[in-house]
């Protein structure tokens, strides 16, 4: 019986971070629900084996279920016909065992119907999907779609839709259109105002991901006249009300089993969500800070799989009388692969950690006015992740490109074949450092927290705290490489050039995310039962980020802002 | 119409998945090196109980589990994917029970249930692959019984219309209620365990079990009828000493040998001869190794 949670005991040590304890107890309320719900738990032990128990049902569905379908549902993918959307068959028993499972609508609150779970398990829940067919983490996972309309729909809105969404009705967030790509404030779908106060959507979305859903957020321009993104505003719109047809699925290159859609919309009724005019600049903000932890948490189970596949062959596959894997130059490769992975899933929770630290004070804010220090620590957590979400999704979706190309090229000439699940993971992985905003905007959304040093003093908060006495000399080096983070910051402000600041952001966001996650990687090897595996992927980690810091310090401190004409295209 | 249905569940030792330690030197099952599960076609017997349920509300999934105590897992596994509840016979005096020992004590168990209108079990047990238990309790009750059913089609009117999955094909039978129904692992699998239900009924205790917990815990399940488990003896279930455990079981095992499978023959047909291949079509079914 295949499990991909209890398969994997690296989770289990992310599940059981000391921070979990206050996560908790903020998010139970100190499990004052347990008198309203028989399914609450007590205290926080209680509540931890509910999150082992449900996430052992996830993996088991993911090792019986999912992933062996994910072949035939990237062969068969979803059709559409007059208008309507199909999925391929191997997806509808996928999505009715998760449905039967009662694993929809997770992190929503028990008196929705949801399961009330905190962002970190759902992520690790996401983590574990994705490892069995990243296409169909995207269907399970836009039931994030209603933490948004949680946050800002009004309490009508939420009970009419939340618990449809926890009883398994999908979602979708539909954003993209032809011309408002990366660029949302140029949306132009159109929402008119009726007499009787609900609205009328007009106009086409495309590249929506399940744009054939039940339940659908809308970004629409309200505001007549308007050009940029002040004049945009959220819709729900219900396909029970009719009025939105699907043109056309994209054939894609990997994620097929996910359909993604061209939508008109002919005056579709719909109902405003939240306020006017604040759809772009904060719903679909947090939508998207949401939805980028969500790939972050795709990412790392593709990196999972590719890591998994890649071990698998070579330990098994022979040449010159012995298996690859003893050969130095494939041995190293899956190494490194592990140390990504490793890197990539230790800042995946780190982050939902902080997410859910300010979330779970933003909801008792709704209930009662927060303390000045819950509110201090409020603004802490949400700054850090702010920081992490761009660093995690970033980093962690160019890692499993990387990761998806080693085993490939691991798997040899087999690996180009389709006999082996490699290339599809290959092309899975493609999408994930392009979607929710492309590595490029991540670094935009980045570079803030390395100029205003937020990075800088979260690593000083990991340099604070003790390691075991192997991991010593690692942290050493990790001092020198936030001296050299912090002095290239240095150079590269007293330019005082805003294009050349962006011309060096990746880089310099690249070291933040090498020492960060460096540190991250000595800290679980602290606090692991068994440290051998976090070790070694922390000495691989800092060998590659310690270079690669290096290589960055030396292309700063040699491409001065003269040399910036020639990177950039005048004619 | 809500009914009253009973699905009859063991707990065996996972034959499926057995290493080089699986036996030991006498021939018999080590039961220490094979993780203990749900029989796989109880499983597929309780996926129809549930669909039952699911089409007649308010009806009723009772497990019952003759074993050790500690078939109370089956139990609430059972629950965690939609039973209501569950039975565990299990007393000294019905260990070392075969097939006729077995059915006895667990017909005196529906007996004593009492009101009941349908009973789903699997086909076999991975353990003993008998496929007799079933059967025998149906003689037992004198009611119908319906074997190796892949789907229940229908069920109204005192009667239920059932496709059994056979050799050569399916048949459709109809028989009243209440019967036996003995259920192939061919039928739909079940449906996984829910989340909420799982941290709903995670604390469900036999009595045996209870005994075993903190007088905090205790409290915890005597305020809460939903986790309490049942558990009954031979005695509760008035069976006749003479007809449950070993006195009760006529099967004698003579002796257990270890079986190697060795490929011994092999035939050479050139793809041309079609003549040859005909025969050799004609033998398999002959010695029914095809068809």
């Amino acid at each position: 019986m295949a499990n991909f949670y209890t398969d994997n005991p690296d989770l289990r040590h992310h599940l059981s971070h000391p921070l979990m304890k206050k996560i908790v107890a903020l998010k139970e309320r100190d499990y004052t629900d347990a008198e309203k719900f028989d399914y609450a738990p007590v205290d926080f032990d209680d509540a931890m084996d509910n999150y082992n128990r449900v996430l052992e049902i996830v993996g088991e569905i993911c090792g019986e279920t999912i992933a062996p379908n994910a072949e035939s549902v990237d062969h068969d993918g979803p059709t559409v016909a007059d208008g309507r959307v199909t999925y391929a068959p191997a997806t509808q028993v996928n999505l009715d065992v998760c449905r039967k499972a009662g694993l929809m609508g997770m992190a929503m609150p028990r008196r929705f119907g949801g399961l009330n779970f905190p962002i970190t398990p759902y992520i690790m829940a996401a983590d574990i999907v994705s490892r069995a067919d990243t296409g169909f983490e995207n269907l399970w996972g836009l039931q994030d779609c209603a933490e948004t309309l949680y946050e800002f729909g009004s309490d009508d809105q939420r009970a009419r839709f939340i618990p449809r969404v926890c009883a398994g009705e999908t979602m979708s967030m539909d954003l993209t259109e032809p011309d408002a790509g990366s660029d949302l404030q140029s949306v132009m779908l159109k929402a008119t105002e009726q007499p009787d106060g609900t609205w009328r959507l007009n106009g086409v979305k495309r590249f929506i991901t399940n744009g054939d859903s039940d339940i659908h957020l809308v970004l629409a321009r309200s505001e007549d006249g308007t050009k940029d993104g002040r004049g945009l505003s959220m819709f729900i719109y219900d396909k029970r009300d009719g009025g939105v047809n699907v043109r056309r699925i994209e054939n894609k290159m990997g994620i097929k089993g996910s359909p993604t859609c061209e939508l008109v919309y002919k005056n579709a009724k719909a109902e405003l969500c939240g306020n006017r005019r604040l759809g772009l600049i904060k719903y679909v903000m947090a939508l998207m800070n949401g939805a980028r932890l969500g790939i972050a948490a795709q990412s790392v189970g593709v990196s999972e799989i590719a890591y998994r596949e890649a071990l698998a062959y070579a330990k098994d596959r022979k040449q010159f009388g012995k298996a690859i894997i003893e050969f130095p130059a494939v041995a190293e490769m899956l190494s490194v692969m592990k140390a990504k992975l490793d890197a990539s899933r230790t800042l995946l929770y780190e982050t939902a950690r902080f997410v859910d630290m300010y979330k779970a004070y933003e909801d008792i804010a709704r209930e009662r006015s927060l303390t000045a220090d819950e509110r201090a620590e409020m603004k802490f957590y949400s700054r850090l992740a702010d920081a992490l979400t761009p660093l995690a999704k970033g980093l962690s979706s160019e890692y499993c490109n990387q990761n998806a190309y080693d085993c490939i090229q691991i798997h040899g000439g087999s690996g180009f074949m389709k006999d082996y699940a490699c290339e599809r993971v290959y092309r899975d992985a493609r999408i994930t450092s392009i979607y929710e905003g492309t590595t490029q905007l991540q670094v935009v959304a980045a570079i803030r927290h390395v100029t205003t040093g937020t990075y800088l003093q979260l690593i000083e908060s990991y340099d604070k705290q003790q390691v075991i006495p192997e991991a010593e000399a690692l942290k050493t080096r990790l001092q020198a490489m936030t001296a050299a983070f912090d002095k290239a910051i240095k150079t590269v402000l007293e330019a005082n050039d805003p294009a050349y600041t962006d011309f060096m952001a990746r880089r310099l966001v690249e070291m933040a995310g090498y020492i960060v996650m460096g540190y991250l990687l000595i800290l679980d090897a602290t606090r692991a039962e068994n440290p051998a595996s976090f070790l070694r992927s922390a000495n691989v980690y800092v060998n590659l980020g310690e270079a690669e810091v290096q290589k960055h310090e030396s292309f700063i401190a040699t491409v001065r802002p003269d040399q910036m004409a020639n990177y950039t295209y005048n004619d | 119409m809500s009914l009253n249905i009973i699905v009859l569940a063991k707990q065996v030792p996972d034959t499926r998945n057995v290493g080089k330690d699986a036996m030991k030197a006498d021939g018999t099952i080590n039961r220490a090196a094979l993780p203990a599960i749900f029989n796989p076609e109880d499983l597929n017997a309780l996926e129809q109980a549930l669909r039952l349920k699911d089409q007649n509300p308010g009806s009723t999934v009772t497990i019952l589990t003759m074993g050790l105590p500690r078939a109370a897992e089956v139990i609430r596994e059972a629950i965690f994917r939609g039973a209501d509840t569950g039975i565990v016979l299990t007393d000294r005096t019905l260990g070392g029970a075969d097939t006729l020992a077995t059915s006895y004590s667990l017909a005196q168990a529906i007996r004593k249930f009492g009101n009941y209108d349908i009973i789903l079990s699997g086909r076999q047990a991975i353990d003993g692959d008998t496929a007799q238990v079933g059967p025998q309790i149906a003689e037992k009750l004198g009611i119908p019984q319906v074997t190796y059913a892949e789907e229940i089609l229908n069920l109204a009117d005192g009667f239920v219309t059932v496709k059994r999955r056979l050799e050569h094909g399916v048949e459709t039978v109809k028989s009243p209620l209440p019967c036996v129904v003995t259920v192939n692992g061919s039928a739909a699998e079940c449906r996984p365990r829910n989340a909420r239900r799982v941290m709903t009924y995670k604390r469900a205790v036999s009595p045996s079990e209870k005994a075993k917990l903190t007088p905090e815990q205790q409290a915890v399940i005597d305020a809460r009828p939903a986790l309490q488990l049942q558990e009954w003896s031979a005695a509760y279930v008035e069976a006749d000493p003479a007809q449950i455990g070993l006195p009760g079981s006529p099967t004698k095992v003579k002796a257990v040998e270890n079986v190697v499978f060795t490929a011994k023959e092999s035939l050479c047909i050139p793809a041309s001869d079609d003549a040859q291949l005909e025969q050799l079509i004609c033998d398999l079914i002959t010695n029914h190794t095809i068809g």
